[in-house]
């Protein structure tokens, strides 16, 4: 579960948010909500560890968090909206990599455990492709699997529809879903409406701070 | 030809300096412009003004006046407590040099790569060393590779300058004998040996970026 108290964050005296709660319990989908520019992106990238808050508290599964720093600890895996996949590494070089060089795993055992993931997601065929030979629905399962390689606690999604055609978008509903059966927690960063009504839980409505089911 | 012949295992017996100090100033200066790429991106504001005034000053004058400071310069403002060996004097001149062409080839390759792949790779918990290492490099390479090519043929035909220093390559060798037998040929000899070396510098960096095509 991930806890969020009296986040506050500003950008040169400018106030992006102030003193956020929210809650992700363990195996929902949360979609956060709301127009472009809000800072939908910034609250993901704190929790996500990639910038600091100015103040506020985070504990994700009972382990406090330092928000106020950079914090990069993999605890949150991220769907990027331009999924910011590494072009010199083949499909199963991109989700092998983090766990042989961060977590010291044997490379048969990655490879096989990748396997697995794009098998689940679809695209085993896909392993020896390089991201540029992908479609955008293709490398956003790619950038899925690279994720759930490293076992993260939330699985962390920013405008997933944002780069996809209609088609893809449709796949990408029935992923989250698919991955909700087994019972893994999301959030979802979106100014989507019916996307975010698909696919969540509860919605959480950035401008408004109410939560709805 | 049979003058060809006679003289041609003789400028070839300068090709170890030529082919010596190309490939010395290219082991030393690549990782060093690199250092000097990333140091240039600090974050310490003196660092960056340092490495600045560095690559100012470096490109900013001539090799050959470099080579001449460092060989006969030195010794004469040290009084004779610096004196390096000539091959040692031009690989430290030729590192130094190409270390600074090398660091400002490399700071653009750098600063083109977007900051995702660096967010990409710290969610996934691989450390600052570890993404320049296996992510961002190779990206790097890619990029500088053309630039850096143009920088290695201009490395084979300016190890040429060791002669200001007497260094004995293939030049020297070459102006030995064409000054005692009044004759061209010896240059036009020196002329072929360096465009078959640049000629084999440049299949292989169309090697390496043809292997490099692999991925976009």
């Amino acid at each position: 579960m991930l806890k969020i108290e009296n986040l506050t964050k500003s950008y040169e005296n400018k106030v992006v948010f102030k003193e956020l709660n929210l809650e992700i319990n363990d195996g929902e989908v949360l979609s956060i909500v709301g127009p472009s520019g809000i800072g939908k992106t910034t609250l993901l990238k704190i929790i996500a560890g990639l910038c600091g808050a100015d103040s506020g508290k985070m504990v994700i599964d009972g382990q406090k968090i330092n928000v106020t720093e950079k914090n990069q600890n993999a605890l949150i895996g991220v769907i990027f909206q331009d999924f910011n996949l590494f072009p010199q590494y083949t499909v199963l070089g991109n989700i092998t990599l983090a766990p042989r060089i961060v977590k010291n795993i044997e490379t048969d055992q990655a490879n096989s455990k990748a396997k697995k993931i794009l098998d689940e997601l679809g695209i085993e065929d896909k392993a020896d492709l390089y991201p540029y030979q992908l479609s955008g629905g293709q490398k956003q399962r790619v950038a899925i699997a690279r994720a759930l390689a490293m076992e993260p606690k939330i699985l962390a999604y920013d405008e997933p529809t944002s780069a996809l055609d209609e088609f893809s978008t449709g796949q990408v509903v029935e992923v989250i879903k698919e991955l909700k059966k087994r019972e893994v927690t999301q959030m979802v960063i979106t100014h989507d409406m019916p996307f975010a009504k698909k696919i969540s839980d509860r919605i959480f409505d950035f401008k408004k701070e109410i939560v709805t089911k | 030809m049979h003058y060809i012949f006679s003289i041609l295992p003789d400028i070839l017996s300068g090709l170890n300096i030529t082919v010596g100090l190309f490939f010395l100033t290219l082991i030393g200066a690549t990782p060093l412009g690199i250092l000097m790429a990333l140091g240039m991106r600090s974050q310490f504001f003196v660092l960056r003004w340092l490495l600045n005034a560095y690559v100012w000053v470096i490109r900013g004058t001539p090799l050959m006046l470099q080579l001449m400071f460092v060989y006969f310069g030195l010794p004469i403002a040290s009084n004779n407590e610096i004196v390096f060996p000539k091959m040692t004097a031009a690989v430290v001149v030729f590192i130094l040099n190409y270390s600074g062409y090398f660091a400002e080839i490399f700071r653009g390759g750098i600063q083109a790569i977007p900051q995702a792949q660096y967010d990409a790779a710290g969610v996934l918990g691989i450390n600052r060393r570890q993404t320049f290492q296996k992510i961002i490099l190779p990206q790097v390479f890619k990029i500088v590779l053309p630039s850096f090519g143009n920088e290695i043929i201009n490395l084979i035909k300016d190890t040429s300058l060791g002669y200001v220093i007497s260094l004995v390559d293939i030049l020297y060798i070459a102006q030995g004998h064409a000054v005692a037998d009044v004759t061209l040929l010896p240059y036009v000899i020196v002329a072929a040996i360096y465009l078959i070396f640049t000629a084999l510098a440049t299949l292989i960096m169309k090697r390496i970026e043809f292997n490099y095509r692999e991925w976009k």
